[in-house]
């Protein structure tokens, strides 16, 4: 973890040289064909937006977010644009600008409220919007998640967050049935603009419960988006864009990840739920990964860019749906794919882009694709074990040079 | 407690409050009194309770009335009538509709005009009859699997809902939604829940949203009551305790109803309940419980009036169990081997649509003529309701992938880089999402 801090801190520190656009810019939702087929709209980790060619993409995007020890002696961030904030902060930062924006936006859950959140995403906000605005229930997920559901339907924009996304599966229920149905059942009547989201994934030694990998569970629900952030800059800009999305959106929050460091711009800026994120422009193979294991592909990254190779890793972002446009066109240009996942193996969300990219782009594969996913064990408490269950930067090399054989 | 009796109320005990007063209240709480209510089976009920019932006694002390305006009842005018003759004929009328509509379902179904899960609704339109017609358009009601006759009452047209259990798009959802999925936003008919318990939240969040409206929103004529309809099966959920903790712990403006018909398809009420007084269940959680007979509108709606005005006032949420029995099988697949028949036709002697009728009648209120004209004329709304699903189309396949996402950038972004749902085969639901 400390590795991984330090490392993302150096990277921002390195690929922010340039001076930010004072103006205020805001990523459109949706892009026009003509700017999705042209050029790259990028807007960085670290909230620099490039409109850029190819090669320029390649050169300006190579370091962003490299989380690697060798980088950390470089980091720097006085003088520089923007503000620096954690992770959890940003969340924060991007629910208080929405409830800022609209009184319709409020957070319901366990310990949201003078607690502050169980990783404090929401602290401050009782103080400030009131305790109906940011409201502490019982401990009743499935009561009240489907109480989100119902106020959604009737002209609210909650959040509802999980203490521990795991605790959602008490939840399923509204999840699957009202959350991802309803609109559908409804004839399109009812609207259900709600956000849920929460802490998931492995972190250090919590067993087996709260470390689950729910995304598999999730993604086949129909009627809902499922995000996965993994900086700062795009945890507040796809918070802010889910509160604004008119579909159930599910933002998945790594336990891991809470105390990374970024510069983010003072701008408003918001991420598009629908796009995948490019970490690193290369030519050998792409990488797909998200949430967490973005820092251990960019580890093994740096390894691979020693060996002589040259990966591309793509943070796909959108779990459901994906982004089969960018991921299309690393494809092409690749031809070979590694997909590197924290879900579970069995039924993951590697498995569905597995199908995905067999279905749309196998005749551009020049190799089968490579899908490295945890185990299929409940995660195990003792710390060898469970490092065992996550695929670990060393794996990654080798299944890179299996690929590229 | 006899059948027969009025309503009980049963009140929660008050915040920092110990009180004398609780002598009088008590017998509201004695569930050693023998009661004739649960059909056949009352004679499981009550066994070695003793030594739980002295626990209890000092708890059950301290109970007393917090709303004095539900105690004491007193009859409304000087003639001693519950209804005006308006009010009876529009009750007498939505009482029809549901029970000629439901006939008629049967009917459709068994030749083959719908299909799935039907569950019908008759002998419990007291219940849906005197909550409902008590509401404003701004109301909220959430409904269960056995849904039709609320949605009618709260006033979904007839033919969108007979469309809508054909499968037809001119269904009140488009032929989207079926038998157990009614919703209306129009009407505030929230749907239509399928599984036991999980409209209950939903209601409990609708709730909310009127009292953030009102409080954070400021919108100060927001008295919006949400009604949340559910049988006496759910009362063993979960949802259904977290749900009225949550109410009554924010005051929410809502009213549970329970339409005990004293059978969770082939699970009697008494096997499956500890204590099966359900109201005794709102005390315990702060709120108001009240058991009324649900097979006399009157009697149903006398505490509606109450309940809903309480929420209405937000004085807070009131659970009320309403007594009925279902003259139909679970669900129209449903052989109903196990119902006594004994039991059945003791229910049936009380038919609520019998009893109003003679309510009227014997009052003056109405003549059998006029009452004949209310039959004749839902007879016809019934008869066109059929004639205009039969007559509509069946969706489309362009109308598949619309409404899966409220935003149809949900499905993504595909290979060609444009929003799937830009694809023009999207529009004609023929796309591969």
């Amino acid at each position: 973890m400390a590795t991984v801090l330090h490392g993302v801190g150096a990277a921002t520190a390195l690929s922010a040289s340039k001076s930010i656009d004072s103006r205020k810019f805001q990523l459109p939702s949706r892009r026009s064909l003509s700017e999705r087929k042209g050029s790259f709209l990028v807007v960085r980790s670290d909230g620099r937006m490039v409109q850029s060619s190819k090669a320029l993409r390649a050169e300006k995007l190579i370091t962003n977010a490299v989380a690697t020890k060798a980088d950390s002696s470089a980091a720097s961030t006085a003088s520089k644009p923007g503000h620096e904030l954690l992770l959890f902060e940003a969340l924060r930062e991007g629910l208080e600008e929405e409830m800022d924006r609209d009184p319709h936006v409020c957070v319901m859950g366990e310990d949201v409220g003078h607690y502050g959140g169980s990783y404090k995403v929401t602290r401050g906000l009782a103080d400030k919007y009131g305790d109906l605005r940011v409201l502490d229930t019982p401990i009743a997920e499935n009561s009240f998640t489907g109480m989100g559901i119902g106020a959604a339907m009737t002209g609210l924009r909650p959040i509802v967050e999980g203490m521990n996304m795991g605790f959602l599966l008490l939840a399923f229920n509204q999840i699957s049935n009202n959350c991802g149905m309803l609109h559908y059942t409804s004839g399109g009547q009812f609207k259900i603009p709600i956000v849920i989201r929460g802490p998931g994934g492995v972190g250090r030694q919590l067993g087996a419960e709260h470390s689950q990998r729910l995304e598999s569970y999730f993604q086949s629900i129909p009627g809902i988006q499922m995000v996965a952030c993994s900086t700062p800059y795009n945890a507040k800009g796809l918070m802010k864009a889910a509160i604004r999305s008119e579909n159930p959106v599910i933002l998945f929050e790594h336990v891991l990840l809470y105390n990374l460091k970024e510069r983010i711009p003072d701008e408003e800026y918001i991420c598009s739920l629908e796009e995948a994120e490019m970490v690193r422009p290369g030519e050998h193979v792409t990488i797909l990964t998200y949430s967490r294991m973005r820092y251990h592909v960019m580890q093994a990254a740096k390894t691979l860019v020693n060996k002589g190779y040259d990966p591309e890793v793509i943070d796909i972002r959108s779990l459901k749906p994906f982004d089969l446009y960018t991921i299309g066109n690393s494809v092409k240009k690749t031809h070979r794919v590694l997909i590197v996942e924290e879900c579970m193996r069995t039924g993951g969300i590697g498995a569905s882009l597995t199908a995905a990219i067999n279905e749309n782009f196998h005749d551009y594969l020049d190799a089968p694709v490579i899908c490295l996913s945890s185990q299929d064990v409940p995660t195990p408490y003792a710390g060898t074990l469970e490092e065992w269950t996550v695929v670990q930067p060393a794996q990654i090399v080798t299944a890179v040079e299996k690929l590229c054989q | 407690m006899s059948f027969t009796s009025t309503t009980k109320f049963v009140q929660p005990l008050p915040l920092n409050t110990t009180s004398a007063r609780s002598n009088d209240h008590k017998p509201f709480l004695d569930p050693f009194k023998p009661t004739s209510f649960f059909g056949s089976t009352n004679k499981l009920r009550f066994t070695s309770l003793a030594k739980s019932h002295q626990a209890n006694l000092h708890r059950r002390s301290a109970v007393v009335a917090v709303s004095e305006v539900v105690k004491e009842k007193k009859p409304k005018s000087s003639t001693n009538l519950l209804i005006t003759k308006d009010e009876g004929l529009v009750l007498y009328e939505d009482m029809i509709l549901g029970r000629a509509f439901e006939d008629m379902c049967a009917q459709m179904y068994y030749r083959g005009k719908m299909f799935g899960f039907v569950h019908l609704y008759n002998g419990q339109e007291a219940v849906s009859t005197g909550f409902i017609k008590l509401l404003k358009k701004e109301d909220s009601v959430v409904s269960t699997y056995r849904d039709h006759v609320h949605a009618l009452s709260k006033g979904v047209p007839a033919r969108a809902v007979m469309s809508e259990l054909f499968g037809k798009t001119t269904g009140c959802c488009r032929g989207q939604g079926g038998s157990m999925h009614m919703f209306s936003k129009e009407h505030n008919v929230l749907g239509g829940f399928a599984f036991i318990g999980e409209g209950i939240p939903v209601a409990t969040g609708a709730a909310f949203t009127s009292k953030y409206r009102r409080e954070v929103l400021q919108e100060a004529d927001c008295d919006h009551v949400t009604v949340a309809f559910f049988g006496d099966g759910t009362c063993n959920n979960g949802q259904f305790f977290e749900c009225l903790n949550m109410a009554a712990l924010w005051k929410l403006p809502i009213v549970f109803v329970v339409e005990n018909n004293l059978w969770a398809i082939g699970m009697s009420h008494l096997r499956a309940t500890s204590d099966p007084e359900i109201w005794k269940k709102g005390p315990a959680f702060g709120m108001p419980g009240v058991h009324v007979d649900g097979m006399d509108v009157l009697k149903v709606r006398d505490v509606a009036k109450e309940a809903i005005g309480r929420a209405r006032r937000g004085e807070g949420p009131t659970l009320v169990e309403c007594e009925t029995y279902r003259f139909r099988g679970h669900s129209l697949a449903d052989p109903d081997e196990l119902r006594d028949p004994a039991e059945k036709a003791r229910y049936a002697a009380r038919d609520p649509v019998t009893a109003l009728k003679k309510y009227m009648i014997e009052n003056n209120l109405s003549s059998e003529a006029e009452l004949k004209a209310i039959e004749k004329k839902i007879d016809e709304v019934v008869e066109e309701a059929v004639e205009f699903a039969d007559e509509s189309p069946h969706p489309g396949r362009s109308q598949l992938l619309e409404n899966v996402f409220a935003d149809p950038k949900g499905f993504g972004i595909g290979p060609d880089g444009r929003y799937r749902c830009e694809d023009p085969k999207f529009t004609e639901g023929t796309a591969h999402v």
